[in-house]
């Protein structure tokens, strides 16, 4: 809550005033006495490796574009991806050594997933799903390091990338069946009588993809990260509470625990992610199932 | 003031995600329940396993996001 007001005063000033006005009534007028509090104040803050770091302000035609750490690490990711494909494609032999192994094994698990759900013509898809399998997965682990910025726990990125996937799915599914495409949201072999109901349903549930398919990855990987954080603040409070601090190695042991459910948790989010594409892009070539 | 009535309502909201907890230890129960019975036909149901998973924790994250927009609002 602190750290927003933080991040307003850095904005142009006509937003400043704007931003001031809406916090003096509402829940903004409560959070200075909560910061003059000596306990609350000293407290490590969980939410506070979410913050946004302006690198380089810039600004054109007063739009905001400048240079974050969350861009920063989207680079990043998407530099590991290059340099990890690059590296293990340098060397071609037949029989593969541990870089061409690994981008072989990746090749192959995210081909066999798109041909076993969205069939053999999803194919063409395949490079947009790989892509983002990699990025995500990438930048999941880059998250992982300690003192890292994750970028899949900001809600406007996971929201981009689903708004495109779903984008793509509409764009396609209208350009291959026409308005065929329409069938998605009409299941056959169900009574009209019942179809009334069932329509509103289907385009709801169609409707609100975007938005699963996006909170899923970011709710995960935020969930996740407040969780280490709070065990770590465990971990500082107990050494500082005089004798409880021979109780602190049990958070510590708890955080090798979580941290291991964090990495399986890294890789299955992306994994579902690409899944959920996949059976998306279905819809898009085979409406009518 | 409705703030504490804020609070409880996203405590409530957050029992989503314990129901949704259920459903994918159901489901992944079930699964191994016939990878057991019939391990040959395992392999090529474990994606189905995992959408429907991604599916009910899908909802379960519905209950997770009113909870923060009750928290934070």
């Amino acid at each position: 809550m602190r750290k927003t007001k933080r991040r307003q005063t850095a904005r142009p000033r006509e937003w400043r005033r704007k931003a001031d006005a809406a916090s003096d009534k509402g829940p903004g007028a409560r959070r200075p006495e909560k910061a003059m509090n000596p306990e609350t104040a000293a407290k490590p803050n969980p939410i506070e490796q979410f913050e946004l770091v302006r690198l380089w302000e810039h600004e054109i035609n007063g739009v905001e574009v400048s240079f974050t750490n969350a861009s920063l690490y989207m680079l990043l990711a998407a530099l590991g991806v290059v340099l990890l494909m690059v590296f293990a494609t340098s060397r071609k032999a037949l029989t593969p050594g541990r870089g061409q192994a690994a981008a072989e094994m990746l090749y192959e698990f995210v081909a066999g997933m798109v041909r076993q759900i969205a069939g053999e013509e999803g194919m063409r898809f395949f490079p947009f799903v790989f892509s983002l399998f990699a990025f995500v997965l990438i930048a999941n682990l880059i998250g992982l390091f300690p003192y890292t910025f994750s970028v899949t726990s900001q809600i406007i990125v996971t929201f981009g990338f689903a708004v495109f996937v779903m984008a793509i799915v509409v764009a396609y599914g209208f350009y291959r069946n026409g308005f065929g495409f329409l069938k998605l949201f009409v299941p056959h072999g169900v009574p009209a009588l019942v179809l009334v109901v069932l329509i509103p349903i289907e385009i709801i549930s169609f409707l609100s993809r975007p938005i699963s398919l996006s909170v899923r990855l970011f709710a995960n990987m935020l969930a996740g990260h407040i969780t280490l954080a709070v065990f770590g603040g465990f971990v500082a409070l107990l050494l500082g509470a005089g004798a409880w601090a021979a109780l602190a190695p049990v958070p510590l042991l708890a955080i090798t625990a979580l941290y291991a459910l964090e990495l399986l948790v890294a890789c299955l989010q992306a994994f579902v992610f690409s899944v959920l594409t996949c059976v998306y892009l279905n819809d898009a070539i085979h409406p009518g199932h | 003031m409705a703030s504490e009535l804020q609070l409880v309502g996203a405590g409530l909201a957050a029992i989503g995600t314990g129901a949704a907890a259920i459903g994918v230890g159901i489901i992944f129960g079930n699964f191994v329940n016939g990878a057991l019975r019939n391990p040959s036909a395992a392999a090529g149901q474990f994606t189905n396993a995992i959408i429907g998973a991604a599916l009910a924790e899908g909802l379960g994250i519905f209950a997770f996001l009113i909870a923060i927009l009750l928290y934070l609002k």
